[in-house]
């Protein structure tokens, strides 16, 4: 398999005030395509902003990030959000569903920034609420849907524009067991079955299962340190 | 236009907020109509093709100061002027002082002038007869029901008779018919009679004429006639000031109040609050979804994106009730008119006052927009799904 993302050297540091913080350190990083990551670590560790600049939602202090052969790093604001609505899809751990849209419309939204028509937005919504069994759902708001089924709802906006890659921040971490397990086995099932990559960040264990390799973060630093995934960590009994 | 949906549904996110914001802008807005309306009607009085051809000449000091009567003959042989008449403010109200009538007392030959006036020949000739004969405007005598035959008392708020008393009688001899009712509303709520009478019943007049109205062979020379008119009493004690009947009719209403400048602060008012107000709603409303506004810039939007949605939210919220309101108003002026007799003879809302609404409107939904859409424009992705 060829690698998808590549990160260099990559270091982030916030300034608040006065204050420097360095959240990360010299990363580097491997991610073949259709690999399912998930990045696991202590809370403060940098594992959520290492995410937001391999989904292209911030810009690393130094370092490389290169995606599917694209230097984000070196891309402008406009540029960028182009590169991420044509490239990734994201899921959050509180779903961030537009509370005022049907699941449907919510659905639709990335589709809005294409050429599409509006019959095949509608078309392809309707196919991605399918795809994570909501389509009987389609007109439900959010506040109409269990907390599972809105977080399959983000899945399927995730989805919907057929991105590459797959950011996922704590997907499971506002769910029940259940509807947590319910997530993972369609997060699992689009990488596997879709070919989506999937980068996972969780403090559950039992997520952290379902992916087919570990990241450990501690101190914005990668704790085994090694660019190559299959040396990172071992796969896990429950990935394969 | 794919984007409405989505303007739309967040503009809706809290209706109760929403409705009652859209409440106080068409509550703005039927004032901007009904005061528009007000304030065009003043615009468009003395606005006519017959009177630019006319000119009036008054007192210098004031339009109560009279002028001698002797002038008319001296106006009439000022090279240009094709016509001369005069005419007196008689100050009248009917049944109640309240009820204040457009009295005029005037020569025999003023309606000669006014060829926009329509009054039966018969009529006419029927006023000329009667000593107390009176024309009445149309809305005025379908108001108080007269018509003709019938004796009207009218009190005058100024003048006696030579017994003292301020009542006086006068029988309706016909119907003044304005033939433009746009720009001749006025005439249909006059009521005319004659100078000769009045003159001979009151002891303060005294031969004196309120005000002359000449009528131009030229329209192109009113600055050289005016200016030789008003040559005719240079150091006199009754030094005159002529005008076109536009700018005298203006100059007129400005002593008795400047439309313009009230129907101005009240507007400056209604709309400094509307901004407040509004602009206060829009900050609420887009401090209430950073989150959700960070998501769309997550999956893609641009910040001009973001920056256009919440400017197109802000003015929609605008058009949609200052367009209620403008049209409430629409509804509302022919019922004020009808509801006050003809008294108040107020245009439609026209053309002019939508385009000035809906510019007013574009303008007060971008500057209310401005403040938040930047805040949403620049707002960083990372921060606004952290909380921060």
């Amino acid at each position: 398999m060829s690698e998808l993302i590549q990160i260099r050297n990559v270091s982030k540091v916030y300034e608040r005030g006065r204050q420097r913080v360095e959240v990360l350190h010299h990363i580097d990083l491997d991610v073949e395509q259709g690999d399912f990551l998930a990045l696991m670590g202590p809370s403060g560790s940098g594992k959520t902003t290492l995410l937001n600049l391999i989904g292209g939602l911030d810009l690393p202090t130094d370092g490389s990030i290169n995606v599917g052969g694209q230097r984000i790093d070196q891309l402008a604001a406009g540029p960028l959000a182009k590169w991420r609505a044509a490239n990734v899809g994201f899921v959050f751990q509180f779903y961030n569903l537009m509370p005022m849209l049907s699941a449907q419309r919510n659905v639709e939204l990335p589709l809005l920034l294409t050429k599409l028509s509006a019959g095949e937005r509608k078309k392809r919504a309707a196919i991605a609420l399918q795809l994570v069994g909501l389509a009987d759902r389609a007109s439900h708001k959010p506040a109409e849907l269990s907390g599972g089924q809105q977080q399959r709802v983000s899945i399927a906006r995730a989805i919907v524009s057929d991105p590459t890659l797959l950011v996922c921040d704590e997907p499971t971490g506002d769910l029940d067991r259940q509807s947590a397990e319910e997530v993972l086995n369609l997060l699992r099932a689009l990488n596997r079955d879709h070919g989506k990559t999937i980068l996972m960040v969780t403090h559950d264990p039992k997520a952290a299962e379902y992916a087919n390799h570990i990241v450990q973060l501690d101190k914005g630093t990668l704790v085994a340190g090694a660019h190559a995934p299959s040396t990172i960590a071992a796969p896990t009994a429950a990935t394969v | 236009m794919k984007y409405l949906h989505l303007v739309w549904a967040s503009l809706f996110r809290k209706k109760t907020r929403t409705i009652l914001t859209l409440v106080s802008i068409i509550a703005a807005f039927l004032l901007f109509g009904l005061l528009d309306a007000v304030r065009t009607s003043f615009a468009q009085a003395g606005q006519s093709a017959n009177g630019a051809q006319r000119l009036q000449t008054q007192s210098r000091l004031s339009f109560i100061q009279p002028l001698p009567q002797s002038l008319g003959a001296q106006i009439a042989r000022v090279p240009g002027v094709a016509a001369v008449t005069y005419a007196n403010w008689f100050g009248g109200a009917y049944q109640d002082p309240r009820n204040q009538v457009f009295t005029f007392a005037v020569a025999d030959n003023y309606l000669d002038l006014f060829p926009e006036i329509d009054v039966s020949a018969a009529e006419r000739e029927s006023w000329l007869k009667m000593r107390n004969g009176a024309l009445v405007g149309e809305r005025l005598a379908t108001r108080w029901g007269w018509k003709v035959g019938d004796r009207i008392p009218l009190q005058s708020q100024i003048f006696p008779d030579r017994n003292g008393s301020k009542n006086w009688q006068f029988d309706v001899a016909g119907i003044l018919r304005a033939k433009d009712k746009k720009t001749g509303g006025f005439f249909d709520q006059m009521f005319l009679l004659h100078w000769k009478t009045f003159d001979d019943t009151t002891p303060y007049n005294q031969g004196q004429a309120g005000w002359y109205v000449s009528r131009l062979a030229d329209v192109n020379q009113a600055d050289d006639v005016a200016r030789a008119i008003d040559a005719l009493s240079a150091n006199s004690d009754h030094e005159t000031r002529t005008q076109t009947e536009q700018a005298a009719t203006a100059s007129w209403l400005k002593q008795l109040a400047d439309i313009g400048l009230i129907v101005g602060s009240i507007m400056g008012a209604v709309f400094f609050t509307l901004l407040l107000l509004t602009g206060n709603t829009m900050m609420q409303a887009v401090r209430e979804r950073t989150s959700e506004l960070a998501v769309l810039k997550t999956i893609g939007f641009s910040d001009r994106s973001v920056l256009a949605m919440v400017l197109a939210e802000s003015i929609l919220l605008l058009v949609l009730g200052g367009m209620l309101g403008i049209a409430l108003a629409q509804a509302v002026v022919p019922l004020i008119v009808a509801g006050s007799g003809g008294v108040l003879n107020l245009p439609r809302v026209g053309a002019s006052s939508w385009a000035l609404g809906l510019a007013l409107m574009l303008a007060i939904g971008l500057i209310v927009g401005a403040l938040p859409a930047t805040s949403a424009m620049r707002l960083r992705i990372v921060d606004a799904l952290a909380g921060r």
